[in-house]
């Protein structure tokens, strides 16, 4: 019987243990940020431990960065953190692409932009929205700062191998609808756990179609629905990407052949399988405190089936029946590991050019990274998102989880391109509403959520026209 | 890491599914560089009061529940950030134990690296434990894999590595480095092609 990308993946990196038990798997990059690797540090330093692979070792700063003055902290804990990372980068040297580098950014765009991201690597982070990488055909994953340590020491961790799932998405999306809306409306049809206790892999006429970029909103959700693990098979589109990138292999033809081979075999058979009509999809929001609770723009809010729902209503104080169309914005947030990358960039400041944001309500553009930004700026997408009214920051993490100075006032209302809508995620009180970019565009001009699919709106959107 | 053989102690219920790590330990207690002191930051906002009071309401600041050490959940508990501050919020401020209809799986690995025993039972037994008095004393035995309540015997199941981690409150780099040799033999066979 064939294999499928997952197994492969992993086979290729046990070093340790028995089929059915805990595996020591080899780790190929090990991505790092000032959040969740000051105590990992930390105990190496008491056990008198070095990092074991420097060299395959990656620092960022993403989550606390200010990104109206980036040098300017005024959070003094922040500050501190961000330091800590920085001693520790040069006590054990580990590279850091540090505050205002020409690479800085959130740690899943540096990844890929740089070239470290690759097919056929294990790839591990302190952060859930590591399976992003799986974009590539890579098996990345997110783990504790425990495991980091673990990492720092033996460059290897010690994982249960998972059951595996396959997503087939099949059909074109219509023109108004994105990568994000799939993840969404896979999430809101299976729910936030269908992965837990599985690696998944995404895979079908619809995935082939789509970008890098968008494999990898896709794949940076996967955790949204429980699976630590996302993944994409590579293909002609993913070796394209790597191509003259500054971390790629010299010897690319001989990389591409040995990745050639990763892809689920014909015959190989998945221990779980659901599916996706592409075809069907509308733009999604979600109206709740949960991924899950996401449903088409169009759509009325459902009845609360249980306690979960109502809790969910009364911190967004909305209640069933009501639509998006009766949400009144405060603020609109277009970034995030999700989608802070050019192309999504691209298509909200298609929908704002010559439009203006609404009064009253702040909106801002963050960038994923520094080279996004700067590809932005070339393009002059910040003179157009500034001449309606948005805020054109620097890059990080930002409003997504409001490390920051970036937060969601209590009890207002955000539309946001990010990938939690968690009670308490965006600032204390904040009520989160995630979209597409183009979706959350739309909706700051509008003061409130739009079908972008209708009326001026639809000749604004560039995808699939 | 603490062992963790039997444990006795009371139970405090907090049914809600999908109870994710940033209600655990919100973000604004993640920028200390200690693992220390997360104990006070737990569930904050659903345990404090806009004057940081302590809220009534919240099942967790009830006298009867004062002494819980055992927490009994819904479904997907940990589910979110892979933030370990969870896990350290929970042990400092005296849990030992979660039961839960399942776990995040990145929060149930930091629960295993920090002593805290993470069980997985069916729906109706986590109702049914949520329904013990918060007077009664619930023994986990985690040799046996069992939670022995006035219910009777609730048996759970446990990666036996897992198990043996905790039961002996082994430290996992000191066992992993014991395979320096293996991990040297991997990376001598890393194609040089795949390395620039």
């Amino acid at each position: 019987m064939g294999k499928t990308l997952f197994d492969k993946l992993w086979e290729r990196h046990v070093i340790a243990g028995k089929e059915g038990e805990p595996q020591l798997l080899y780790v190929d990059l090990h991505l790092i940020h000032e959040v969740t690797s000051p105590q990992a540090f930390e105990g190496l330093r008491e056990a008198g431990r070095s990092v074991r692979c420097p060299e395959r070792t990656f620092a960022t700063m993403d989550h606390n960065v200010p990104t109206k003055d980036i040098f300017h902290i005024t959070d003094l804990i922040a500050k501190k953190q961000m330091e800590a990372l920085r001693d520790n980068c040069a006590e054990f040297q580990v590279t850091l692409c540090d505050n205002g580098s020409d690479r800085q950014g959130i740690v899943h765009m540096v990844g890929p932009e740089t070239g470290l991201t690759q097919p056929g690597k294990v790839i591990v982070c302190g952060d859930s929205h590591t399976a992003t990488h799986g974009a590539f055909g890579a098996l990345a994953f997110g783990i504790g700062t425990s495991e980091v340590e673990h990492v720092f020491a033996t460059q290897t961790i010690w994982q249960s191998k998972p059951k595996n799932m396959g997503v087939h998405i099949h059909g074109k999306v219509a023109k108004g609808v994105y990568a994000k809306d799939i993840i969404l409306a896979l999430i809101a049809n299976y729910g936030v756990d269908f992965g837990v206790g599985y690696a998944v892999e995404f895979f079908g006429e619809t995935i082939s179609q789509l970008s890098m970029e968008e494999r990898m909103s896709i794949c940076n959700m996967a955790i949204e629905g429980g699976a630590k693990m996302g993944m994409m098979a590579p293909d002609q589109k993913t070796y394209d990407y790597l191509y003259g990138r500054e971390y790629a292999p010299e010897n690319m033809g001989a990389a591409i052949e040995n990745w050639r081979t990763l892809p689920t075999d014909e015959d190989a058979v998945y221990d779980q399988m659901i599916e996706l009509n592409a075809e069907e999809l509308v733009p999604y929001v979600t109206w709740g405190t949960n991924p899950e609770m996401g449903i088409p723009v169009t759509a009325a809010f459902p009845k609360s089936k249980d306690l979960n729902d109502e809790r969910a209503y009364q911190y967004m104080g909305l209640a069933p029946g009501n639509k998006f169309s009766d949400i009144e914005l405060g603020y609109v947030f277009i970034g995030s590991c999700t989608n802070g990358r050019l192309s999504d960039l691209e298509e909200a400041a298609r929908m704002i050019k010559g439009k203006k944001v609404k009064a009253g309500i702040t909106a801002m553009v963050v960038p994923g990274s520094r080279p996004v930004r700067k590809a932005a700026e070339r393009a002059g997408l910040d003179k157009i998102f500034e001449a309606a009214g948005f805020e054109w920051r620097e890059p990080g993490c930002s409003m997504c989880l409001g490390m920051n100075p970036d937060q969601v006032p209590e009890g207002v209302h955000c539309a946001s391109t990010s990938n939690r809508n968690f009670e308490g995620r965006q600032g204390k009180g904040a009520r989160t509403h995630l979209c597409s970019p183009a979706m959350a565009a739309a909706a700051a001009v509008t003061g409130t959520f739009v079908d972008i699919r209708e009326g001026e709106w639809l000749n604004g959107s560039l995808k699939n026209s | 890491m603490e062992a963790l053989k039997i444990h006795k102690g009371k139970t405090v219920p907090l049914l809600n599914n999908n109870i994710d790590t940033d209600q655990i330990i919100p973000k604004a207690f993640l920028k200390r560089i200690e693992k220390t002191g997360f104990g006070e930051f737990l569930f904050d906002e659903w345990r404090y009061l806009p004057d940081r009071s302590l809220n009534p309401e919240f099942i967790l600041n009830q006298p009867e529940y004062s002494e819980a050490t055992i927490l009994i959940a819904g479904d997907n508990f940990g589910c979110g950030s892979s933030r370990e501050h969870a896990a350290w919020a929970l042990t400092d401020y005296r849990f030992k134990v979660v039961i839960a209809g399942s776990f995040g799986d990145i929060f149930y690995m930091n629960a295993t690296k920090n002593g805290l025993l993470p069980i997985v039972l069916q729906p109706e037994e986590c109702h049914a434990l949520a329904g013990l008095p918060a007077a009664e004393q619930v023994t986990i035995d985690l040799p046996n894999q069992q939670v022995i309540s006035s219910l009777g015997y609730y048996y759970f199941e446990i990666d036996p590595t897992w198990k043996e981690k905790l039961v002996n409150g082994l430290d996992d780099i000191d066992l992993t480095l014991a395979l320096a040799d293996k991990i040297r033999e991997y990376e001598s066979k890393i194609p040089q092609y795949l390395i620039k």
